[in-house]
C-alpha cells in the first residue's frame, strides 16, 4: 500500500503518533493499544501502524502481538572511568555529581555505576584529565514483523538497572524515524505512572489517549497523569475501561477537565477471560474493530485543531 | 578516637537512628573526651545514592569508625574504600550506649553489606 493513502487516511502531515498512558496500572493500556493497532492494521485503506511497547520495565505487548524479532540494538550510557595515576582525589567530580555516584574516600575515586545517570559533568569538571567514558550497557531494543504485519518495536530495561528513560529515548530515535518518513501511524505504548518515564514516552505525541477505570483509584492516578498531558500541551481524550463497576466520578472529572470520552469498554468476564489467555480485545468481540477506527477518526480531528498543538514540538 | 553513629537526634542522650545513608543525624563523638558534634544528614530525601553521599560524608570527617544499623551495598563499598570501619549498633539505644558498647568491644564489626540495595543499589 502505498505512503500517500496512509496520509490521506491520517489527514496529517507527518502522520500521528499516539501514545497510550493511565496513571493507575492495570486499567488495560495495552489490552487498548494492540487492538487499536490491529484495527488500523485490518483497514485496507492505510499501512499498518508501527507500534512501540515502551513500558522497558515490564513490556508485555509481544504478548499480544507476536513480533518475530530481527534486529537488536544494546543501549548504553556512558560512565566515567578514573585514570588513577592521574587522579589527585581532589573531589571536584563528587562534588558536581548530582546522583552521588562517584566519591571520593582518602585517595580513591570509586564509580557507582548503578547511580549514574551518564551526564558527563564529573568529566568536564576534572581539572586533571584523569576520567574518562566507557560505556555501560543498561538494556536491549528489539524490533520486528509483528500480527497484521504491524512493525513492532520495544526497549527492555535490564534487571538490577534503575533507569529506564534512556532506554526510551533511544527506542523512540530508533524505532520512530523510519516509520515516520513512511508516513505510518505510531502507537507508543506508554508505562504507568506519571513521572520521567511516562514523561519521556508522551513527549512529542500528538495526542494522549487515556485508559482508566471508574473507581477512584483509577481517578486518582488519572488526575496526574491529565496534568502531564497539560503540562506538555498534549491534546488528550479517555477510554473508561471495566465500565459499570466504580462510581460516577471519572466521567465528571473528564467533563470538568474538557477530556472527550472516546470509548466505554464494559466490566464483562469474557473479556477478562479472553485476555488471560493472550488474546485481544478485537479477537474476543471483533465489532471493536470498527469502535476503535471511530475512536481514531475522532483522535485525528482533535489532535489537527491548531489550538491544542502548542507543546508538540518535543 | 573519633566515631561516628547515626541518631534520630543531636545529643550522647538522642536515640539511634538504624540507617546509615538515610539516618537523620550523624553525631561525631571523641572517645577520649565524648566530646560531640551532630551533623544534619543532607542525604535524608536525596532521590538515589544516599549511601553514597553519606559515606563521602563520614570519610570527611576522618572517623576511625562508624557505627549504625544497616549499611547497604553501595554504602558499604565506599566506607570500605574509605578504610572506615563499621559496626552494628546491636542492643545500643542510644548515642552514649552505642559509645560504650564500641569502647567495652561489645559491638559487631560488618565485613559485608548487611542489606539489600535500595534505590539504585545492586542488591543482595
Amino acid at each position: 500500500m502505498a505512503a500517500g493513502a496512509a496520509e490521506a487516511r491520517g489527514g496529517a502531515t507527518p502522520p500521528l503518533r499516539i501514545a497510550v498512558a493511565s496513571g493507575k496500572g492495570g486499567t488495560g493500556k495495552t489490552t487498548v493499544a494492540v487492538s487499536l493497532a490491529l484495527s488500523l492494521a485490518a483497514d485496507a485503506q492505510g499501512l499498518p501502524p508501527a507500534f512501540l511497547d515502551c513500558d522497558v520495565e515490564g513490556p508485555n505487548a509481544h504478548l499480544f502481538l507476536r513480533p518475530n524479532f530481527e534486529r537488536r540494538e544494546d543501549v548504553a550510557i556512558q560512565i566515567p572511568r578514573v585514570d588513577a595515576a592521574k587522579c589527585t582525589a581532589c573531589g571536584r567530580c563528587a562534588e558536581v555529581c548530582q546522583y552521588h555516584a562517584i566519591v571520593v574516600l582518602g585517595r580513591r575515586t570509586l564509580v557507582f555505576p548503578q547511580l549514574c545517570h551518564g551526564c558527563g559533568s564529573c568529566t568536564l569538571v576534572c581539572p586533571e584529565d584523569a576520567i574518562s567514558e566507557e560505556p555501560h550497557v543498561i538494556g536491549v531494543l528489539e524490533a520486528g514483523a509483528a500480527a497484521g504485519d504491524i512493525p513492532f518495536a520495544r526497549g527492555v530495561l535490564n534487571v538490577g538497572e534503575p533507569m529506564a528513560v534512556p532506554i526510551i529515548r533511544q527506542l523512540k530515535q530508533w524505532g520512530l524515524a523510519a516509520h515516520s518518513a513512511a508516513g505510518r501511524t505510531a502507537i507508543l505504548d506508554a508505562p504507568p505512572g506519571a513521572s520521567c518515564p511516562v514523561v519521556e514516552t508522551v513527549r512529542g505525541a500528538d495526542y494522549l489517549l487515556f485508559v482508566t477505570e471508574p473507581t477512584p483509584f483509577g481517578l486518582h492516578d488519572l488526575r496526574l497523569a491529565a496534568d502531564v498531558a497539560a503540562e506538555l500541551g498534549i491534546p488528550a481524550g479517555v477510554v473508561i475501561n471495566r465500565d459499570g463497576i466504580g462510581d460516577a466520578a471519572v466521567d465528571a472529572f473528564c467533563a470538568d477537565a474538557g477530556l472527550p470520552v472516546l470509548l466505554r469498554i464494559p466490566f464483562e468476564r469474557a473479556i477478562a477471560e479472553g485476555v488471560a489467555q493472550g488474546r485481544t480485545l478485537v479477537e474476543i468481540h471483533p465489532e471493536y474493530a470498527p469502535r476503535l477506527r471511530s475512536l481514531f477518526a475522532a483522535i485525528v480531528e482533535q489532535a489537527a485543531r491548531p489550538a491544542a498543538r502548542k507543546g508538540d514540538s518535543g | 578516637m573519633k566515631l561516628i553513629i547515626t541518631a534520630t537526634a543531636p545529643g550522647l542522650e538522642a536515640p539511634v537512628d538504624p540507617r546509615f545513608g538515610r539516618g537523620a543525624y550523624f553525631v561525631v563523638v571523641d572517645t577520649d573526651t565524648m566530646q560531640w558534634q551532630a551533623h544534619k544528614n543532607e542525604a535524608v530525601n536525596a532521590a538515589g545514592g544516599a549511601g553514597t553521599q553519606a559515606a563521602q560524608f563520614v570519610a570527611q570527617q576522618a572517623a576511625g569508625a562508624v557505627i549504625s544499623g544497616d549499611f547497604g551495598p553501595n554504602a558499604y563499598i565506599a566506607l570500605a574504600a574509605g578504610e572506615v570501619k563499621m559496626y552494628l549498633l546491636g542492643a545500643s539505644q542510644t548515642v552514649s550506649e552505642a559509645v560504650a558498647n564500641y569502647v567495652g568491644g561489645k559491638l559487631q564489626e560488618v565485613r559485608a553489606p548487611t542489606g539489600a540495595g535500595h534505590h539504585g543499589g545492586r542488591g543482595g
